[in-house]
């Protein structure tokens, strides 16, 4: 394999290999992708009941996701930097067009029709916002003064109000989170830090009772005692967690799960994907897919602690962590350590865009590790 | 403005203990996960086992019943009856064969249906409940409600299956449900079909599934270990599919498909005035009943053997060359374009000659008609008149005029796999064949021959026209403004019902039906078989399309039956305000038109207008003596061009 040698900032070599180089691939990262995708497939083949026509969908989008990801890896980071804000801005509008449309159809709206294809808008800002912090935070002198983290909070508040409004609490703590993590990496003070969580645990009881709707209040509850109504809101989580339970150390093989074929796990190819693992592959599968994942946010804070300016490494570590909140919620709520949201389990579940949405994040952490260059 | 290398460097090292603060939290939330992860897959491994195991609750798809399916006046030709049928779920049977091996103990099961229990076991889904074998008595299903206990993974699934009360009366328009194939499964939205196991196929049950169909219910039902229901928890019940109301007349249909006999062929009866159809009869006819008790493959082999098609509906997928029945609708336009008059003659010797080809073209009759006027040529279906008509009228006028009849066009009925026919022109040959109009074909296809096709209900709708002087119609099966009725839209286009054909000269509608009835009454018409003692007015012309250069009689009797000349007859009576349409056609007859097809078509509209059987029972007893028309009117000998 070819390499190419660059002096780095310490004047030492970065070296890149010929993927590096030439596809701007980072092969590691690609290839825990590409087995957890793998993976993927399999377990929704048996979630869909061996329907290969469905399994045959998620796969095009699977191929649309890493297109996706081969064309961001092309695009140079300071390209990512100058299109930061209108990105951001971009974004804003569209979520903007989404609640007045909302508004007119007197609904819950969170979709946009192209008419060839829908799209949520709140997906773009998932990208869009740690682009945008990224972006106000790189050439600032570090940590953020207090100025700067308010107008960052403003920046993160705003989108993730909107979203929240659609109601889409799921998207909205994942939007927000995608945000702090690049303020948090930028250096913002413990104080602040601690503070913030204080605020939060006393908000709470206002936002219970006068933010949540009712379906989101009745999660809560059932988080809290999923037992109380087994056939109504608690379904999902108690038959998840037989799911899981009952798969055992080593699972009951694969297309053997009965609860996953009995259709008794609700939103068994989407949301509750990794109940179907945990049925199927066990204590063993979980263990492995997480490693997968582990893998994949590691490989994603290393490039972030080597790329060469401020702008690449926020963003890069923004990433990778937003991915990790990304697994983290997913699993929390399937095994009942966290209310039931609605986000799914990323390279598993069947769902397009957010799909598509993840691989170009993929696609930017490859283009700030493989853009490096002499330093100027 | 950019900062110092120094600033640069201490914030990479800042970013970097960030980043490491970050990766050890990750660390730690996934320790967490695989924490709860170990306390439910390991610790608590056996509680969950057991619940997965006697896991109570399942949520069950009601099918719906499927809209019945009447006639016009009320008789019902598609209905449901209750079924039973045991189904296995492998995966809850600990011993397959050896519960296989009680089940055959207790009530009859053959090897060959365990064969094909374990095909569809193979290729199945899993923990999906099969079909082991299909209606049960009710004494079996007694037998095996006593030994239920001894047979886990076992269930008496009790469904409405369709039943055709009228087996093969009426097959065709009314059509089947079968099983859906994998391949219809991957076309329907799957929430809407669980439960079912049956689709509309062909037919009306085909075209109107939607309607049919309905909208699946479900219950959510508590079931001990073996997946028996112990008690219904919630339920919603299921939409019924909506009943259809045919314009079919069932006694009529049954005329129809007695009047034809063995011969294979088609009947189609309808009213002029608003297209009605009374009588869609097709033969071969097959029973639609076979394809819900399921087809083994040696009745399949049956129903495929001798190579007739039961299947095919030929009202609506025969395509026939109209032959001399196309003479009505010529002679119109030649009245119209003053190409003839009433009045004209033309002398027949029996061959007709142009320039530039050295074999004349030969009207059926050897020497000739004589001299023969428009009426006399329509009786007796002179080819020599109306070569000469069809000549100087030319293929364009002749197209063009025959058009708004639906020649070349599917009439849009509601039943899927209507075929168009072909209307000859300019445009079509060069279309679809290359190469310029030769003055011969326009001859040729002057007498309904050469290219032209027709499909019966096509020639009824013509004829509907005919009889309406002008008045165009669409023909319908399903009556108008039922529930499940829906509009398709057709080939004809929405503006083809109340729409006309104008003649310049409304007297040449009376005169070429009043040719049309000479065919009938006259001594010497072609159809004058059925024109003795007849109660009411009848136009009619019969046609005869001359499948292989047959030279003589004799040999004709012994021609292979395929070789055979197919005979055709349309009509319409009464004529002063016709009630009923009439298109026969008879596939490889023994004898011409007027021989062979119009008696089937005298059966209906005796049965339609005077509610009078006797024609038919003459016609099924063989006491119709057609040695009288001597006619076997041919299209041209000595080859087409």
């Amino acid at each position: 394999m070819s390499t190419t040698a660059l002096p780095n900032d310490r004047g030492v070599e970065v070296r890149l290999s010929f993927l590096q180089s030439r596809l701007h691939l980072d092969g590691l990262l690609l290839t825990a992708l590409l087995a957890v995708t793998a993976f993927g497939v399999a377990v929704l083949y048996s979630a869909f009941g061996e329907d290969w026509a469905q399994t045959q969908q998620h796969l095009i989008r699977v191929s649309i996701g890493f297109l996706a990801l081969l064309l961001c890896a092309q695009v140079p980071p300071r390209t990512l930097q100058r299109w930061a804000p209108w990105a951001f801005a971009g974004g804003l509008g569209l979520l903007l067009l989404v609640e007045a449309l909302g508004l007119v159809a007197q609904g819950a709206q969170s979709w946009l029709d192209l008419g060839v294809t829908q799209f949520q808008p709140s997906e773009i800002m998932k990208l869009a916002l740690p682009l945008m912090v990224a972006w106000l935070l790189a050439d600032q002198e570090l940590p953020p003064r207090p100025r700067q983290v308010l107008l960052a909070l403003g920046i993160i508040g705003a989108p993730a109000a909107l979203i929240a409004l659609q109601p889409d609490l799921g998207t909205a703590v994942l939007v927000t989170a995608s945000g702090l993590f690049v303020l948090f990496l930028a250096g913002l003070g413990w104080r602040w830090i601690l503070g913030g969580l204080a605020l939060a645990g006393a908000t709470a009881p206002l936002l219970w009772f006068f933010v949540m709707r009712d379906y989101q209040r009745e999660r809560v509850l059932t988080f809290l005692h999923p037992e109380s109504e087994p056939l109504g809101a608690g379904y999902h989580l108690i038959q998840s967690k037989i799911a899981l339970g009952s798969g055992g150390l080593f699972g009951k093989g694969w297309l053997n799960g009965s609860q996953a074929h009995l259709e008794f796990i609700p939103e068994r190819h989407t949301d509750f994907v990794l109940a179907v693992v945990g049925e199927e592959f066990g204590l063993i599968g979980i263990a492995q897919l997480l490693a997968a994942y582990l893998l994949i946010v590691g490989r994603g804070l290393y490039i972030a602690a080597v790329a060469q300016d401020n702008f690449g490494r926020l963003l890069a570590g923004g990433i990778a962590l937003t991915f990790f909140a990304y697994v983290l919620i997913n699993a929390g709520m399937v095994s009942g350590l966290l209310p039931v949201v609605g986000l799914p389990l990323p390279l598993v579940s069947y769902g397009g865009s957010s799909l598509v949405t993840i691989m170009v994040g993929f696609g930017m952490l490859m283009a700030i590790h493989t853009h490096r260059r002499l330093w100027s | 403005m950019r900062r110092s290398t120094r600033d640069q460097d201490q914030d990479a090292a800042r970013i970097r203990r960030r980043l490491a603060v970050a990766g050890a939290l990750c660390l730690i939330a996934v320790a967490g996960l695989m924490a709860q992860m170990v306390r439910l897959q390991v610790v608590h491994h056996d509680h969950y086992a057991t619940l997965s195991l006697e896991n109570r609750i399942e949520v069950n798809a009601i099918p719906p019943s499927r809209g019945r399916i009447y006639d016009r006046n009320g008789t019902v030709l598609a209905e449901n009856r209750p079924s039973y049928q045991l189904l296995a779920t492998p995966e809850r049977i600990p011993d397959l064969e050896a519960t296989l091996d009680r089940v055959a103990g207790l009530i009859e099961l053959t090897e060959a249906q365990r064969e094909r229990f374990r095909a569809r076991v193979e290729e199945a889904r899993h923990f999906e409940a099969i079909t082991l074998r299909t209606q049960l008595d009710e004494q079996e299903v007694a037998k095996l409600a006593v030994h239920r206990h001894r047979l886990p993974g076992l269930e008496v699934d009790a469904r409405l299956v369709r039943h055709y009360p009228h087996g093969k009366t009426a097959s065709h328009p009314l059509g089947h449900v079968g099983r859906m194939t994998a391949e219809e499964l991957r076309h329907l939205d799957r929430g809407a079909y669980r439960g079912t196991r049956y689709i509309g196929k062909s037919g009306v049950e085909g075209a109107y599934e939607a309607a049919l169909h309905g909208e699946p219910g479900m219950a959510r039902v508590e079931t001990n270990a073996a997946g028996r229901v112990l008690q219904t928890l919630e339920r919603r019940p299921p939409r019924s599919g909506d009943d259809l109301t045919l314009t079919l007349d069932l006694e009529l249909q049954e005329v129809a498909e007695r009047a034809l006999g063995d011969r294979s062929g088609a009947v189609i009866a309808l009213r002029p005035d608003n297209g009605a159809v009374l009588a869609m009869a097709s033969r071969p006819r097959y029973d639609p009943n076979m394809f819900v008790e399921g087809m083994s493959r040696e009745r399949f082999q049956a129903l495929e053997a001798g190579g007739w098609q039961p299947l095919i509906n030929r009202a609506i997928r025969g395509t026939y060359p109209p032959a001399s029945t196309i003479k009505p609708f010529v002679g119109l336009a030649a009245l119209e374009h003053d190409v003839i008059e009433p009045g004209s003659e033309v002398y027949c010797n029996g061959e007709y000659a142009i320039d530039g080809r050295e074999e004349p073209f030969r009207c059926w009759r050897e020497g000739g008609h004589g001299h023969t006027d428009y009426t006399e040529a329509m009786a007796q279906s002179c080819n020599v008149f109306f070569y000469d008509t069809a000549d100087r009228l030319g293929i364009d006028r002749m197209s063009a005029f025959l058009e708004p009849f639906g020649f070349g066009a599917a009439t849009g009925i509601e039943l899927d796999g209507e075929r168009s026919g072909i209307l000859p022109s300019r445009a079509w040959k060069r279309r679809n064949l290359g190469g310029s109009w030769y003055r011969g074909e326009t001859l040729i296809n002057g007498i309904g021959l050469g290219y032209f096709s027709a499909t019966p209900l096509q020639l009824a709708r013509a004829t509907a026209t005919l009889a309406n002087r002008g008045r165009v119609i669409e023909p319908n099966l399903v009556r108008e403004g039922d529930a499940g009725a829906r509009a398709r839209p057709t080939a004809a286009g929405g503006e083809a019902d109340g729409a006309g054909i104008e003649l310049d000269e409304p007297d040449d509608w009376e005169t070429t039906i009043r040719a049309m009835r000479a065919a009938v009454e006259h001594p010497q018409g072609t159809a004058r078989l059925i024109g003795q003692d007849l109660p009411y007015k009848l136009a009619g012309k019969t046609g005869t399309a001359q499948l292989a250069e047959i030279e003589h009689q004799a040999e004709a009797q012994e021609a292979a039956e395929r070789l055979r000349s197919h005979a055709l007859f349309l009509g319409f009576a009464p004529v002063a305000d016709p009630e009923i349409v009439v298109v026969v056609v008879v596939e490889h007859a023994e004898g011409g038109g007027g021989a062979a097809a119009a008696p089937a078509a005298r059966a209906v509209t005796d049965a339609w207008l005077l509610d009078d059987h006797s024609f038919l029972e003459q016609l099924e007893a063989g006491r119709i003596d057609d040695s009288e028309v001597e006619d076997v009117e041919q299209g041209p000998r000595g080859g087409t061009p």
